[in-house]
């Protein structure tokens, strides 16, 4: 089907793109690898030279690395419980007939567009904080004492937060699925007697999983990387309850300042991404033609 | 694509606008005291023709960009804000220019800035940042609650008398907590607070051959009053609060005691923000007889990075932000309790100022009793009163921050915090190469 | 296509709706009371839900210290413009790889996406090294360079996805008639694309107007967004949530508006292929 010619003018067509990405992924990965073997401390130009694997060592050996691993996978697989299910749900609700549709699907839209930072500012001191966050007065009126989110349940405040942000992404695109499934479909499974919970599995369902793939694989891309939410609101404590890898990477190669552990990091953090990615693939892949 | 023109279009605007003559880059903090400044600052450029550039950020941003800019020498900015920990330590790495213009300048009276706010950002004697304003730390009370609770403040305090008063002032069915410190992970929250206590206790973050001293009986003596008085008498949720979570707890009257920066005073006794403005008492922070006090020591400054292509307006600027005029112009647009304070001993000589602020005898003393040569009741290899001054102290302490916030959270023991703070630190130490 | 449902059903189903989406909503409603009362009713013990005394003097203050139209330009070409440029090297891209398939294209779409998962705090100080030597820290065009670098995956996955739906048999009759190709690819391959491209268009205007990583640290006053312009209001010393909740509110307000009045273009082709 496709001649030689076809074939050549693609490779045209592909060629900015491929050369852009691949310069870079590959200028930054090569100096972030050329660092991980260096001493290098932004604040003290003494420690230089090679440093052999002593910047890997030190950062798998840090007291929160085997935690912060868990933690990131906790954070990517609690958000995307939550945007999944609460997504479908949401989108079935949304699917019904409702009065104010319109307005509806504009204000479950809105989280989406809030940047992250305002977004963590705004949980964290209007929402979660104990004295004056609008939960905390939630509880009192309730009669109860208010909970210190960030100290009680530090992971899971920051799931919350995440969550709150993907929550419409993931509605949005299982809505768009819904709506495609056509009104024939529907009706003959009616006809044939099914009720709600064996539509739901039988038809609906199987219908959604292309769109749960792709919520799954877009949503992990960013969650493995969650940093600003957990830097504004717990700092990766209390302890290290909610350091992720990419602030364990913050912490050792930003806050102390020693870039050569903070490239192993780095590293470290791209070998893992890629393991995830790869099971990913591998779980979720086949829903996938591409 | 027709749209690709007006992008190129606007790109070219945005390069030809940012290309003007005489322009200093200035990075500050986003602290009351900077924002006036910045106000302010119209009539710098009107004497000098030179224009500003202003970036203001939260501080663990503005402190995040300015270190990266500086040890990559990225030129990005004419004039930062900086600490007395980061100081000494730039200027020893030469990443900054010395002030030697302000120094000879007779207008500008180097001598006049107080003692140990110079020394602290002074490199072999030469001065290398000027200090915007200076703070210590004192304990700030409820009058009224003090009272209530058949008390009197001593002048200088003890740990003892402190925690007797804390309990005796918590009132928990009112919502009243004795005692409010700081519990926020971090080298400049909570680590400040408990390095300068420690300091008192007669704890010290290194011995002389830099081994870490979390294992010694007098840093578990520190922690352990310090987690006992947060339980006994603190705020829920202490662990997440540092200056400004206190602040607001002070303000709505929701604390007995408030030990941090003196530049807190001027919000306590503000009557538009505080509900207590008329009811603060001011003393100075906790001893336990042993000669050292649990109050801090901290200026901040502006200062050149050599990566500056300005130097010479730069350092004009920096004449006009911290010189004794420019106490005056804010004094006379917005009141003499709003002047930056603690830097300059003619400030505390004024009586319109002293008038004008209650608190002003009680923020040089606290000041001038702060010693960062000599901080500790040991001997140390160190000098700065809540950090060590060596470049690594900054992530070191913000892990052991975090163990000890964990410890206020009830994660973990103080034992515990303890036990792991000791093996972080040595770890980190041993990783920097100073113990052998 | 309205399916028959009872009123008494519509209604629980409209009752229930509403009570989530104000509750998924209420975090926003919150900056947008809290931005027009005083700094003092912000933090209140006894919460007020309308603002008590109604004021405009946050937002006086925020614009008094920060230019909120500078950053909002900034905020604008920034992500418009790399939406724009990784459309000119996208859809070139996508429409290879969706109309000219090959073994491979599938793995060369997974390591475009792959790269997006470098911790960009890691390779913080390499890129600061590169735009310091380059010239570009600061710079408007070497903000947009990095946002078209990190969006230009999504770009191409989105797209080819879209493209892929196109049916591949009209473009061989395009080629069979040959002198009517031209006219073809105007008048029905365009028309069958736009949707597609729009809805790129307006993700990624959104994703990189959000960016707050690069943005902050890459910049120093000229070339700041509205991310910087918030950064600056964060948590100083003394009261500033009603000067924050005004300045989030400036700094989402156009986002938002762009995302509600564009919701349909925008969820049109947000299906990445997912909808057959």
């Amino acid at each position: 089907m496709a001649t030689a010619q076809t074939r050549n003018l693609s490779r045209l067509m592909m060629a900015p793109a491929v050369i852009v990405l691949l310069i870079w992924m590959i200028v930054p990965l090569v100096m972030t690898l050329w660092f991980s073997f260096q001493n290098y401390s932004l604040i003290n130009p003494m420690m230089t030279g090679f440093a052999g694997w002593a910047n890997y060592i030190y950062v798998i050996g840090d007291p929160s690395f085997t935690q912060s691993l868990v933690n990131t996978l906790i954070l990517v697989g609690g958000v995307l419980l939550i945007t999944v299910i609460g997504g479908i749900f949401l989108a079935l609700l949304l699917d019904q007939p409702l009065w104010g549709q319109g307005i509806l699907r504009i204000i479950v839209i809105s989280p989406f567009f809030v940047m992250p930072p305002v977004a963590a500012l705004i949980w964290k001191n209007g929402f979660m904080h104990p004295g004056y966050g609008m939960l905390g007065h939630l509880w009192k009126a309730f009669g109860l004492q208010p909970v210190d989110w960030f100290n009680q349940f530090p992971l899971f405040s920051v799931i919350v937060i995440v969550a709150w942000q993907w929550l419409p992404f993931a509605t949005l695109i299982f809505l768009t699925a819904l709506q495609s499934l056509s009104e024939e479909q529907r009706e003959a499974a009616e006809m044939d007697g099914a009720n709600a919970i064996n539509r739901f599995y039988y038809i609906i369902l199987p219908h959604m999983a292309r769109s749960v793939t792709i919520v799954i694989l877009i949503q992990t891309i960013f969650l493995l990387g969650i940093f600003a939410e957990i830097r504004v609101t717990t700092g990766g404590g209390p302890g290290y309850a909610s350091t992720n890898i990419a602030f364990l990477v913050f912490r050792t190669g930003i806050l102390s300042n020693d870039i050569g552990a903070g490239s192993a990091g780095g590293v470290v953090a791209v070998i893992i991404a890629n393991i995830v990615a790869f099971f990913l693939m591998r779980a979720v892949g086949k829903n996938l033609d591409a | 694509m027709k749209l690709t023109p007006i992008f190129v279009t606007a790109i070219t605007l945005a390069l030809a606008t940012s290309a003007s003559a005489q322009t200093l880059t200035i990075a500050t903090v986003n602290n009351g005291d900077m924002v006036r400044m910045q106000a302010l600052s119209p009539e710098f450029t009107k004497a000098t023709g030179i224009e500003l550039n202003w970036v203001v950020l939260e501080e663990n941003t503005l402190r995040q960009n300015v270190t990266t800019d500086i040890a990559t020498n990225g030129g990005q900015y004419d004039v930062m804000t900086i600490g007395t920990y980061e100081a000494p330590i730039w200027a020893k790495q030469g990443w900054l220019v010395p002030l030697d213009g302000l120094s000879a300048d007779a207008g500008y009276d180097v001598n006049d800035i107080l003692p140990p706010i110079r020394a602290g950002l002074s490199y072999e004697d030469k001065l290398y940042a000027a200090p915007f304003y200076g703070e210590s730390s004192f304990i700030m009370y409820r009058k009224d609650l003090m009272e209530k609770a058949g008390l009197t403040m001593p002048d200088a305090p003890t740990w003892e008398f402190i925690g007797q008063a804390a309990r005796a002032m918590t009132d928990r069915a009112n919502d009243i907590n004795g005692i409010c410190l700081r519990g926020k992970a971090g080298w400049g929250e909570n680590m400040a607070f408990l390095t300068a206590m420690s300091n008192s206790f007669g704890a010290s973050w290194f011995d002389e051959n830099w081994k870490p001293q979390f294992d010694q009986p007098e840093w578990k003596n520190t922690l352990d009053t310090y987690l006992s008085l947060m339980a006994d008498a603190g705020p829920a949720g202490a662990s997440s609060n540092g200056f400004n979570e206190n602040l607001t707890l002070f303000q709505q009257g929701k604390c007995g005691m408030w030990i941090d920066a003196t530049v807190a005073a001027s919000f306590v006794t503000n009557p538009k923000d505080s509900t207590v403005a008329d009811k603060v008492g001011f003393t100075l922070a906790p001893d336990n007889g042993l000669g050292k006090r649990g109050n801090w020591l901290w200026a901040w400054s502006l200062a050149i990075p050599k990566s500056s292509q300005n130097a010479e307006a730069a350092e004009k600027f920096i004449n006009w932000a911290t010189n004794k005029d420019y106490l005056a112009t804010v004094a006379a647009a917005d009141g003499w309790a709003n002047v930056p304070p603690g830097t300059r001993s003619s400030l505390y000589a004024n009586a319109d100022y002293q008038a004008a602020a209650p608190f002003a005898k009680m923020t040089l003393d606290s000041i001038n009793s702060a010693d960062p040569a000599h901080p500790t009741v040991k001997p140390v290899p160190y000098t700065g009163v809540q950090f060590v001054a060596i470049p690594e102290f900054a992530g070191i302490a913000t892990n052991v921050g975090q163990l000890f916030s964990a410890a206020l959270a009830g994660q973990m023991t103080g034992d515990a915090a303890l036990a792991q703070a000791q093996e972080a630190t040595t770890r980190d130490m041993t990783r920097a190469g100073y113990i052998k | 296509m309205a399916r028959s449902v009872s009123v008494q059903a519509k209604a629980g189903y409209t009752i229930a709706a509403w009570v989530i989406a104000l509750v998924l909503f209420s975090p926003i409603l919150w900056v947008l009371l809290t931005a027009f009362k005083t700094e003092a009713e912000a933090i209140a013990s006894r919460p007020t839900f309308l603002p008590e005394t109604f004021t405009l003097e946050n937002f006086a203050a925020v614009q008094e210290r920060s230019d909120y139209f500078k950053h909002a330009i900034n905020s604008i070409v920034v992500s418009v413009g790399s939406t724009l440029l990784g459309l000119v090297l996208g859809i070139p891209a996508a429409w290879a790889m969706a109309f000219a398939p090959t073994k491979r294209t599938k793995d060369v779409l997974m390591w475009m996406l792959s790269t997006k998962m470098m911790p960009a705090v890691g390779v913080l100080i390499p890129i600061y090294l590169i735009f310091r030597d380059l010239r570009l820290l600061d710079t408007v065009h070497g903000l947009t360079i990095i946002m078209t670098l990190i969006n230009l995956p999504i770009i191409i996955w989105m797209l080819y996805t879209y493209f892929k739906e196109i049916p591949v048999d009209i473009l061989e009759a395009a080629r069979m008639d040959g002198a009517e190709l031209w006219n073809e690819i105007v008048h029905v391959l365009v028309p069958m694309a736009v949707p597609g491209i729009a809805s790129t268009l307006l993700l990624n205007v959104i994703l990189a107007w959000n960016e707050a990583f690069w943005t902050i640290t890459l910049t120093s006053g000229r070339a700041g967004t509205l991310t910087a312009f918030i950064s600056s209001f964060s948590s100083p010393q003394g009261l500033f949530l009603a000067k924050l909740s005004a300045a989030s509110l400036l700094a989402i307000a156009p986002i938002l508006l762009l995302g509600w009045f564009s919701q349909k273009q925008l969820v049109r082709g947000l299906t990445f292929g997912a909808v057959k």
